[in-house]
C-alpha cells in the first residue's frame, strides 16, 4: 500500500478499525444476457460499431413508446428468487428524470418504490470457510444508459474534454440493479465481506446464465457506500455515520481496495475533528485511491413517477413457482458436492475457489482428467503463471479441454511432466492444442534406450561421488543422476526409465 | 369547385367503389380546396399534394387490377402533426422539431396506410398539444372557416378547421382533454375520443401519456365511424394498447340512425349543466332542445351526479403538466430538433446547448406546464399534487362507474361556449383551460365521448355542440345515439351545418 503513505489524510487501517465501525452497503448493476434491449427489439451484443444497434424507441424518437422484454422480466423473478427475495405480486416501472446526454429521454426507465423483488439474503464465504449473511433490500429492473466518450483532455473525464461522443448501443441493455441493507457487523473484515459478497453474487449470476457478469467490460459493475461510526459496548445503538458512495469500483480486487481506502480516509477525517460529506467519489485503480466527485445526498431530486407508457407487472404466482424450480443448485451446495465427488480437503476445496478455479476444475474433469490432475494443474502451473502476469485463471488463453488433453498426454507416457509444461507454454502462446504443439515443437519422450543409457554413463561418470553412495545402497541418491540426465535430454527423456537404467548400473539388487 | 369536397367519406367510399369517380379525382379536388382556401384558414403546416396524388393513383391501379380495398380506399385525410409520418415533417406545432422528418409511422398512420386512405398533409395544432385555440402553435393560428376571427378550436384546431372548410372529408386527431371534441364543437363537425387504449399510441408525439388517445374527425357520425374502425386495434408497440373489447362502431352508427333509441337511458351530469360554469345561453339552448329530441325519440333521460368533477380540471392540471414534464425533457438539441447555442459561450457544455435550445424552442404554454409539472413532481410536493391528483382520478373513475349503473349514456355541452374570439383568451390561460371543464373528466377516467353539433347559438350564430360519454370499451354506444340524434337534428334544423365563410369561397 504504498500509495496510501503518500497522502497523509489517511488513517492507519488497524488504528482506524480500533476507533471506528465501518457500515457498508452495496449497490451493483448487472447487465442482462437477453438477446434483445429492455424495451425494444434492438441487439445487445457487446462491441458492435457505435450507433448500429438502435431505434425509434432506444434513441428516445418522438412518438415512440416502451414495451417490457419478457425474459428481462423473467431473469429479475429468478434473481430475486435466488436471493431468497420476495417477488413483488403487482409493481410498476418509475421514470427517473435527469437529464444527460447519454439517456435519450432524459429520463431512466427504472423502478423506485415498487421493486420486483425485496427483502432477501445472500450467505458469502469468508477465506478461512466462515460463512457471513448479507441481506439484501432490494433487486429492480431497469435500462442502461447510452456510452459517452469525452474527446480531448487528460483525464477522459468530461472537465476539460475538447468534445464529446455518444454511443447509443448501450442505452436500452437491461440491467438489474442489487442494493444491500447497511452491512454491519463485518468489523475488520469489511473489505473482505464486500468482496466475497461480489464474488458470491457474480458466482449466483454465472450460475443462473442470466449475465456474462465480466466486470472488466461493465456487464457488472459496483458501487461501494461506506461509512464509520464510533465503537461502542452496545454498537448496534449508535446511529449510523455519513456515508460515501464510490463509484465504478470493477473487479474484486478493487471493491476490497476501495472499502479498505474509504476506511483509512474517513478515519483520518474524523479524528480530526472533521466531517464526512454525502458525496459521489471516484476509484483510481493505479493509484488506489479515492477522490470527491459531486455532492450526491437525498437532495438529488430525480421527481421519480410511475412509468405511464408501461402497464403493471403482475407476475402469477403459478409463473413464479415455475421460475422457482429452474434455479441452479446454490454455488455453496453444488461446491460442498463437488468437493465430496472430487474427494478434495477443505483447505483445497477453499484454495480452488478463492482462486475461481471451481469451474475451470469441474470442466477440466467433465473434459477427462483425474479431479487431483486437473487441480494440479490450475493451482499449480496456471496458478503460478496467471500470478505472473497479473490475469486471473479464467483470462489466461487456455480452455480446460486443453488441460484435459495435456493429462491425458502424460497419462499416456507421451510427455513427462517437463515436457507438458514446455507444451503448455506453447498453448498459451497461441501456438494451437497441446497435441499441434507438442508436433510443432518435437516435444516428445526420447524412448530410444541406446541413446538413453549412453547419457546415464555420462551422467555416472559426472558423479561418481554419487554413484558410490547409490551403489553403498543409498538409491534415493539416484534422484541427482536422473535430473543430471533430463537435463541432458532437455525434459525428453521418461523419467522413470532414466531411473530403472540407473539402478540397473549401479545397484541392480535393489527394489527400483 | 369540384362538388367532390362536399361528399361524406362514406359517398366517397360510394363513388370510388363503383368507378364512379377515381380517388386522383377526389384527391385533386381537394387538394384545389387547400389552394384555395387555406391560406384564410391555415388548417395546414404541410401539404403532401404529389404524394398525394401518387397514393391516389396506386388505389386506383389498385382497383382497376381487382384488388380488394377497404371501404375507405383512395379517400383522403389530413393527419394531426403530432403524429409521426415517415418521410414527411412532422413538428407538433413546435419550432423545437422544426425541419425533423421522422424516420417511422406512427401506428395509426401506418394503419390509414394500410387501408390506402389518402394523405393531404398534416394539420396544424397548439405546440405540443397544449391549448384550446391552436393559437399556441408556432406556426401562427389556425382561423375558424365560420368566421375567420375566431378560434377553431384546440389542440386540434388544423383538423376541425380543414374538415369544416371541407379541405378533407376526414382528419385524424388526440385528444388529452378535449382535443379532439372541443375543436369539434366549435366548427360545427363530429370528434371522438375513443377509449383509452383503443388506439394505439405508438407514434403520437406525447403529451400526458396517461391521457392521450388518438381518435376520428369527421363530419357527420358515419364517417367518424368509419374512420375509428380504421384506427383503433391493437397494437403489440404499445403497452397500455387494449388486447380486446373493440365493439363494432360502424354498425352502431347504422343503427343508430335506422333504428332509433327507444328506451335508451340518457344521464344528463348535473355538475355539467348550466350553473355557474360560464355556460352559454346559446349552447344550453341547443342542448336543452337536443334532450326534448331525444325523449321525443323514446329515450329516458334521468339526471347523474359526479360531484367529483368539480375537482377534475385541479387534478388534471397536475397530471398532465407532470408527465408532460417528462415527456418533453427529450428534446435536447442532442439527437434530432433544433439546436441553439448559448449567446455569448464560446465552446458551450452540452448542458448549456439543452439549456439554450429549450429556452428558444419552446413556447411560453409549454414552458408554463413543464414548470408546473416540474414544481407539482417535486420532492416534498409530490403526495400532495400528484399524488392528490391521482386520489380525484379514482374518484372520478367511481363517480362514472355509479353514473353508468344508472344510464347508458351520459351527456353535457362539449364546451361551455361557442367559438371565441383570436386572441381573446390568450393572456388569461386559466380562462382558456376552463374550455375543457366538460371534457377532461373522461380523459381522467379513459372513458369514450364524442363531440356532435347540436346547432347553432342565437346569439352568435356560432356550432355549439353536444358530448356523449360512454363506459370503457363500449364505444359503439356512441355511435349509435350520436347517429339517432344527428338524424334527429338534421330533421329538425334541414342538413349538416356548413360554414357561411367557406361556402360562399366554394362559389
Amino acid at each position: 500500500m504504498t500509495s496510501l503513505s503518500q497522502f497523509a489524510e489517511v488513517l492507519d487501517y488497524d488504528e482506524a478499525l480500533e476507533k471506528f465501525d465501518p457500515v457498508l452497503g452495496l449497490e451493483v448493476h448487472v447487465e442482462l444476457n437477453t438477446h434483445t434491449k429492455m424495451f425494444c427489439g434492438c441487439s445487445t451484443e457487446f462491441g458492435a460499431e457505435p450507433n448500429t444497434q438502435v431505434c425509434p424507441v432506444c434513441l428516445g424518437l418522438p412518438g415512440a413508446l416502451p414495451v417490457l422484454n419478457q425474459t428481462g422480466l423473467e431473469s429479475a423473478i429468478r434473481i430475486g428468487l435466488a436471493l431468497n427475495c420476495s417477488i413483488a405480486q403487482w409493481c410498476r416501472f418509475a421514470r427517473k428524470n435527469y437529464f444527460y446526454p447519454d439517456m435519450p429521454k432524459n429520463f431512466q426507465t427504472s423502478q423506485y418504490d415498487e421493486p420486483i423483488a425485496f427483502e432477501g439474503y445472500l450467505d458469502v464465504e469468508l477465506e478461512d470457510g466462515e460463512t457471513f449473511r448479507v441481506e439484501i433490500e432490494r433487486a429492480h429492473m431497469e435500462e442502461d444508459t447510452g456510452k459517452s466518450l469525452h474527446i480531448g483532455g487528460s483525464t477522459g473525464r468530461i472537465q476539460g474534454a475538447e468534445y464529446s461522443l455518444v454511443d447509443y448501443n448501450r442505452a436500452g441493455i437491461p440491467l438489474i440493479e442489487i442494493v444491500t441493507k447497511p452491512i454491519r457487523g463485518a468489523g475488520d473484515r469489511a473489505p473482505e465481506v464486500a468482496k466475497a459478497y461480489v464474488s458470491a453474487l457474480r458466482e449466483l449470476l454465472r450460475a443462473l446464465k442470466v449475465s456474462d457478469v465480466k466486470m472488466e467490460q461493465g456487464s457488472m459493475r459496483c458501487d461501494v457506500n461506506a461509512s464509520l461510526r464510533p465503537r461502542a459496548e452496545d454498537q448496534d445503538a449508535v446511529p449510523l455515520g455519513t456515508r460515501t458512495e464510490t463509484k465504478n469500483v470493477n473487479s474484486l480486487r478493487s471493491v476490497e481496495r476501495a472499502v479498505k481506502y474509504e476506511i483509512s480516509r474517513q478515519a483520518a477525517v474524523l479524528v480530526e475533528g472533521g466531517s464526512i460529506f454525502q458525496e459521489t467519489r471516484h476509484w483510481h485503480e493505479d493509484t488506489g485511491i479515492t477522490t470527491s466527485g459531486r455532492p450526491k445526498s437525498d437532495a438529488d431530486d430525480y421527481r421519480y413517477f410511475p412509468e405511464p407508457d408501461l402497464v403493471p407487472i403482475a407476475p402469477a404466482a403459478q409463473w413464479v413457482e415455475e421460475l422457482r424450480a429452474t434455479l441452479p443448485e446454490p454455488p455453496a451446495l453444488r461446491r460442498r458436492r463437488l468437493q465430496s465427488e472430487w474427494g478434495f480437503s477443505d483447505k483445497e476445496m477453499r484454495d480452488l475457489y478463492n482462486g475461481g478455479a471451481v469451474e475451470l476444475v469441474e470442466a477440466t474433469v467433465a473434459a477427462g482428467a483425474s479431479s487431483a490432475a486437473a487441480r494440479k494443474w490450475w493451482t499449480g502451473e496456471l496458478a503460478r503463471l496467471a500470478n505472473q502476469q497479473e490475469k486471473t485463471l479464467a483470462e489466461m488463453p487456455v480452455t480446460p479441454a486443453q488441460i484435459a488433453q495435456l493429462q491425458a498426454l502424460v497419462d499416456g507416457g507421451q510427455l513427462t511432466d517437463s515436457l507438458a509444461r514446455q507444451a503448455l507454454e506453447g498453448v498459451l502462446a497461441g501456438e494451437g492444442d497441446p497435441e499441434q504443439v507438442v508436433e510443432k515443437r518435437g516435444l516428445v519422450v526420447v524412448s530410444d534406450e541406446g541413446a538413453l543409457g549412453e547419457a546415464v554413463d555420462r551422467a555416472i561418470a559426472a558423479n561418481p561421488g554419487i554413484a558410490d553412495k547409490i551403489r553403498a545402497g543409498k538409491v534415493q541418491a539416484a534422484g541427482a543422476l536422473i535430473g543430471a540426465v533430463m537435463k541432458e535430454m532437455k525434459g525428453k527423456a521418461d523419467a522413470a526409465r532414466v531411473r530403472e537404467l540407473v539402478i540397473e548400473r549401479l545397484a541392480p539388487d535393489a527394489e527400483a | 369547385m369540384s362538388e367532390l369536397i362536399r361528399r361524406t367519406a362514406a359517398e366517397l367510399s360510394g363513388l370510388l367503389s363503383s368507378g364512379e369517380v377515381s380517388a386522383v379525382e377526389v384527391t385533386q379536388a381537394h387538394l384545389d380546396r387547400i389552394a384555395q382556401v387555406d391560406g384564410d384558414v391555415h388548417a395546414f403546416l404541410h401539404v403532401a399534394g404529389e404524394q398525394a396524388l401518387a397514393e391516389a393513383a396506386a388505389v386506383d391501379t389498385a382497383r382497376k387490377a381487382g384488388e380488394q380495398l377497404g371501404a375507405l380506399a383512395g379517400v383522403p385525410i389530413a393527419v394531426k402533426d403530432v403524429m409521426t409520418t415517415q418521410g414527411l415533417p412532422t413538428t407538433a406545432g413546435s419550432k423545437m422539431l422544426e425541419g425533423w422528418i421522422p424516420p417511422y409511422d406512427a401506428t395509426v398512420v401506418r394503419r390509414l396506410k394500410e387501408a390506402r386512405l389518402v394523405t393531404l398533409g398534416k394539420t396544424n395544432m397548439d405546440e405540443f398539444a397544449m391549448g384550446s385555440s391552436t393559437e399556441h402553435s408556432a406556426y401562427g393560428a389556425t382561423h375558424n372557416p365560420w368566421d375567420l376571427d375566431r378560434i377553431p378550436g384546440g389542440s386540434g384546431g388544423g383538423s376541425s378547421a380543414a374538415l369544416a372548410a371541407f379541405e378533407a372529408p376526414l382528419a385524424t386527431g388526440t385528444d388529452t382533454g378535449g382535443s379532439i371534441r372541443q375543436p369539434a364543437s366549435v366548427t360545427g363537425t363530429v370528434g371522438v375520443k375513443p377509449t383509452y387504449g383503443a388506439v394505439s399510441r405508438y407514434g403520437l408525439i406525447a403529451l400526458a401519456s396517461s391521457l392521450d388517445q388518438a381518435g376520428p374527425c369527421a363530419r357527420t357520425v358515419l364517417d367518424t365511424a368509419l374512420l375509428h374502425e380504421v384506427m383503433a386495434g391493437h397494437d403489440p408497440l404499445d403497452s397500455t394498447s387494449l388486447t380486446d373489447g373493440y365493439p363494432d362502431v360502424v354498425a352502431a352508427a347504422k343503427a343508430g340512425a335506422t333504428e332509433g333509441i327507444a328506451g335508451l337511458k340518457i344521464g344528463v351530469i348535473r355538475e355539467l349543466h348550466g350553473g355557474d360554469g360560464g355556460y352559454q345561453a346559446g349552447v344550453m339552448a341547443r342542448f336543452d332542445e337536443s334532450l326534448a329530441l331525444l325523449t321525443k325519440a323514446g329515450a329516458e333521460i334521468v339526471e347523474v351526479s359526479c360531484p367529483s368533477f368539480t375537482a377534475a380540471l385541479a387534478a388534471y392540471y397536475l397530471i398532465l403538466p407532470s408527465e408532460a414534464s417528462s415527456n418533453l425533457a427529450k428534446f435536447d438539441a442532442m439527437r434530432y430538433g433544433l439546436r441553439v447555442g448559448p449567446a455569448g459561450v464560446e465552446a458551450p457544455s452540452a448542458e448549456q446547448v439543452m439549456a439554450a435550445t429549450r429556452a428558444a424552442g419552446f413556447g411560453d404554454e409549454v414552458k408554463r406546464r413543464i414548470i408546473l409539472g416540474t414544481y407539482a413532481l417535486s420532492s416534498g410536493y409530490y403526495d400532495a399534487y400528484y399524488g392528490s391528483a391521482q386520489k380525484v382520478r379514482t374518484l372520478i373513475q367511481r363517480d362514472f362507474a355509479a353514473a353508468f349503473g344508472q344510464a347508458d349514456v351520459l351527456v353535457s355541452p362539449t364546451s361551455p361556449t361557442t367559438a371565441f374570439k383570436l386572441g381573446a383568451k390568450l393572456d388569461d390561460p386559466l380562462s382558456m383551460y376552463l374550455q375543457d371543464v366538460a371534457t377532461i373528466p373522461a380523459n381522467l377516467a379513459g372513458v369514450p365521448g364524442m363531440s356532435l353539433p347540436s346547432g347553432l347559438a342565437d346569439e352568435d350564430g356560432l356550432p355549439a355542440g353536444i358530448q356523449l360519454l360512454a363506459p370503457a370499451q363500449a364505444d359503439d354506444r356512441l355511435y349509435r345515439v350520436g347517429a339517432a340524434l344527428e338524424s334527429l337534428l338534421v330533421e329538425s334544423w334541414g342538413g349538416p351545418f356548413l360554414a357561411k365563410n367557406t361556402l360562399e369561397a366554394m362559389k
